[in-house]
C-alpha cells in the first residue's frame, strides 16, 4: 500500500471528481440520509428546555445550543456509509472488481468517500452562521493555533471513523452479521463519543473510560475545540491521542483486511 | 504466459437443512461441508493463444478464473500468469490482466461510461494521451463512440457489454480471461463481440482464457479448449481432435425437392444413422471414411436440391463428454 501512495495521489483527483458526479446523480438519497442526522437536534431542545431552569455544569442554554449545533455540523462533516458500502461489495462480491484494480480498494473507497465531504461542507455552513448569530461567542476558532488544531481534528475524526467502519466493514469476510457489529458499536459511539450528551455531564467514572476508548475522538474532541471547551495544551495531548487511534485503527483495518482476503470467495460470478 | 500446476481449491459451505429447528440448532452448532472446487488441476497456455475453458455448471471454470486473476487464494497448488504469482495480486500484474465476467459489470450505472473510463484510466495510472488513443481504438472496433456520453442505466444489454469490454480493456491487458461474456445477448450481438475478441487478440497479441455455454463462442473463436469436470481435467488439445475423438462422423443435411421414403435411404445407410427424416429433409451421420461415397450415392438416388456436409454440433460432442466423464469419475482425466 506504501508504494500505492503515489499512485493514489495522481488518481485521487479523479477519483474525487468521479465520486462527486456520483454524488451529484444520487443529490436526492444523500440530502435524505443527511436530514436524518437529527438526533442533535432532539437532544439540544430538551437540554436547552433543561437548562431553562438553570445551568447544568458549565452549560447554559446557549452552551447547549452551541455544543449540539457544532455536534451536527462535525457528524455531518465526518459520517461516511462505508460500513454498508463495504459489507454489500463483500456479501454481494462486486468487491471483486475493484479487486481487479491495481489501486488498494480501501484508498479508492476513501477518495470516493471524500468526494462527499465538499457537498456536506455546503450543507453545513448555514449551521455555522446559526452558530455564530444564535450563539455568538462561542465559536472558539479565533487564533490560527486554535484553527489549526480543530482542522486537524476534523481530519482525524473522518479518517478516525472510516477506518473504524472499514475494519467493522472487512469482518464481513468473516461473518454474515458485520452490520450487526457496527450496530453494537454504534450504541457505545452515541453514549461515548459526546453524541448524546457532553462527556463532562456524564457520570464521573465514564470520562476516564471514554478518555482511552477512540469514541470520543471522533466526535466530542473537535465539537469541544470548535466551541472552547478545552484549554490549547488540553486540545493538544487530544490531538496526539487522536491520531495515535487513527495509526491504530489503521493499522488494525489493514490486518482483518488482509487476512480476510484469504477468504474472500468472490460470490456472484 | 499461464501455468497451472496441481491447483486445488476447496470451498468450506455452511450447510442447514430447512425449518425453525434447524435455523435455531445453527445457532449453536453450525455445520460445515467442504466443497472440492478444483482437484489436482494443471495445464499451460502459451502467450497469444485463444483457449476455450469449458465445463458443466459447477465444473470449477469460474474459479479458476477467479484464482488466475488474484481473487481466490487457491487451496493448494501454484498458479502463474505472466510470471506473477495470481493471489499475491502486485499491481504490475493487475495491469497485465483483466478479467470480464458477464454477469457482472464495473460500469457506474447512473453515469457515462466516459466517466468509467475516466475513473479506470486514473486506477491504471495511464498516461492520458495513450488510454485516449486506446479508448478510441477500440470504440471504433466495437463502433460505439456515439454511446459513452450516455448514462450507462440507458443502454442496452448489448450495449453494455460492449462498453464493459472498452473499461475492461483500456489498459491494453496482456491476459484476458473471459467469462461468459456473450451471456444474455443477441446472435449479432455475439458475433460482434467474437470478432472483436479475435481482432483484439490478433491487433495486440493476447492471450485469452474464455468461458461461454454458446459452444459457437468456442468454435469461432478458440482452436484449443481445456475441458473440466468436478474440479478434474478431461480433456486438453485442439477442438477439431475432441469432435473427432468424441464423434468421428458427419452429419450431411440433405435438403429434397421430392421426398424419399424410407427404404431408398436405408439402401444408402443402416436406420440408426437417419437422425431425422421429414418430406423436406433428411439428416444423416456417417463415419466421416463413408462421407464422399455416401454423397455420390445420394446425388444418385435421391432428388437432392441442396445438401450441407457439417461435423455434428458442439453442444452434443460436450453433452457426451460429459456423460462420458460423469461414468468414469472418480477416474483421473486425460489429456488430449
Amino acid at each position: 500500500m506504501k508504494l500505492q501512495l503515489g499512485h493514489a495521489v495522481r488518481a485521487f483527483p479523479t477519483l474525487f471528481r468521479v465520486g462527486l458526479a456520483e454524488m451529484i446523480a444520487y443529490r436526492a438519497e444523500f440530502i435524505i440520509w443527511i436530514l436524518t442526522t437529527n438526533m442533535p437536534l432532539v437532544m439540544m431542545a430538551l437540554w436547552t428546555a433543561v437548562a431553562a431552569e438553570g445551568p447544568v455544569g458549565r452549560f447554559d442554554s446557549k452552551a447547549f445550543q452551541a455544543y449540539y449545533v457544532a455536534t451536527l455540523m462535525i457528524r455531518l462533516l465526518t459520517n461516511t456509509w462505508m460500513v454498508w458500502q463495504l459489507t454489500m461489495d463483500i456479501r454481494q462480491g462486486a468487491l471483486a472488481t475493484r479487486l481487479l484494480r491495481p489501486l488498494h480498494p480501501l484508498l479508492a473507497y476513501a477518495a470516493e468517500h471524500m468526494a462527499a465531504v465538499p457537498i456536506r461542507a455546503l450543507m453545513v455552513s448555514p449551521l455555522l452562521i446559526v452558530l455564530l448569530v444564535v450563539t455568538p461567542g462561542h465559536l472558539a476558532l479565533g487564533s490560527p493555533l486554535r484553527l489549526a488544531i480543530f482542522l486537524a481534528s476534523l481530519v482525524g475524526a473522518w479518517l478516525l471513523l472510516f477506518f473504524m467502519m472499514a475494519m467493522i466493514g472487512s469482518l464481513a469476510l468473516y461473518v454474515e452479521s458485520a452490520v450487526g457489529v457496527f450496530e453494537v458499536w454504534l450504541g457505545f459511539h452515541f453514549v461515548l463519543s459526546g453524541y448524546l450528551v457532553p462527556q463532562e455531564l456524564m457520570p464521573k467514572w465514564v470520562l476516564p473510560i471514554s478518555n482511552v476508548l477512540p469514541f470520543r475522538y471522533s466526535l466530542g474532541f473537535p465539537v469541544e475545540t470548535m466551541i472552547g471547551l478545552n484549554s490549547n495544551g488540553q486540545a493538544l495531548r487530544d490531538l496526539g491521542v487522536q491520531w495515535l487511534f487513527v495509526v491504530a485503527l489503521f493499522v488494525g483495518t489493514l490486518v482483518v483486511w488482509r487476512k480476510g482476503m484469504r477468504r474472500f470467495v468472490a460470490f456472484g460470478g | 504466459m499461464i501455468d497451472v500446476q496441481h491447483l486445488s481449491k476447496v470451498y468450506r459451505v455452511h450447510k442447514r437443512p430447512p425449518g425453525l429447528r434447524a435455523a435455531l440448532r445453527s445457532v449453536w452448532r453450525r455445520k460445515f461441508e467442504n466443497v472440492q472446487a478444483l482437484d489436482d488441476l494443471s495445464f499451460a497456455i502459451a502467450g497469444g493463444e485463444r483457449v476455450g475453458f469449458l465445463g458443466p455448471n459447477g465444473a470449477g471454470k469460474t474459479t479458476t478464473l477467479k484464482i488466475l486473476s488474484g481473487l481466490l487464494h487457491p487451496t493448494s497448488g501454484s498458479a502463474s500468469v505472466a510470471n506473477f504469482v495470481p493471489q499475491q495480486r502486485a499491481t504490475a500484474f493487475l495491469k497485465t490482466i483483466t478479467l470480464v465476467m458477464g454477469q457482472k459489470q464495473q460500469l457506474l450505472w447512473d453515469l457515462p461510461p466516459s466517466e468509467t473510463y475516466a475513473m479506470n484510466r486514473a486506477l491504471y495510472d495511464l498516461p492520458r494521451k495513450e488510454a485516449e488513443e486506446t479508448q478510441a481504438q477500440l470504440l471504433e472496433l466495437l463502433e460505439i463512440g456515439d454511446l459513452v456520453n450516455k448514462p450507462t442505466r440507458q443502454l442496452s444489454l448489448g450495449e453494455r457489454m460492449k462498453c464493459e469490454l472498452v473499461a475492461a480493456l483500456l489498459h491494453r491487458p496482456k491476459v484476458l480471461f473471459l467469462d461468459e461474456p456473450t451471456i444474455g445477448l443477441d446472435v449479432s450481438m455475439q458475433a460482434r463481440i467474437r470478432t472483436f475478441i479475435k481482432e483484439y487478440n490478433q491487433r495486440f497479441g493476447a492471450t485469452v482464457l474464455l468461458t461461454s455455454h454458446y459452444m459457437e463462442d468456442v468454435a469461432a473463436l478458440c482452436p484449443r479448449v481445456i475441458v473440466i469436470d468436478k474440479g478434474r481435467l478431461i480433456y486438453d488439445g485442439a477442438l477439431q481432435q475432441l469432435v473427432h475423438r468424441i464423434r468421428p462422423e458427419k452429419r450431411i443435411t440433405i435438403r429434397l425437392s421430392a421426398p424419399a421414403d424410407r427404404a431408398q435411404l436405408e439402401k444408402l445407410v443402416p436406420p440408426e444413422a437417419i437422425s431425422g427424416q421429414t418430406d423436406a429433409q433428411v439428416v444423416l451421420t456417417v463415419p466421416v471414411p463413408r462421407v464422399s461415397e455416401l454423397l455420390r450415392a445420394a446425388l444418385g438416388s435421391l432428388a437432392v436440391q441442396d445438401l450441407a456436409v457439417e461435423d455434428p454440433p458442439l453442444e452434443e460432442i460436450m453433452r457426451e463428454l460429459f456423460q462420458s466423464s460423469a461414468a468414469a469419475r472418480p477416474a483421473a482425466g486425460v489429456k488430449g
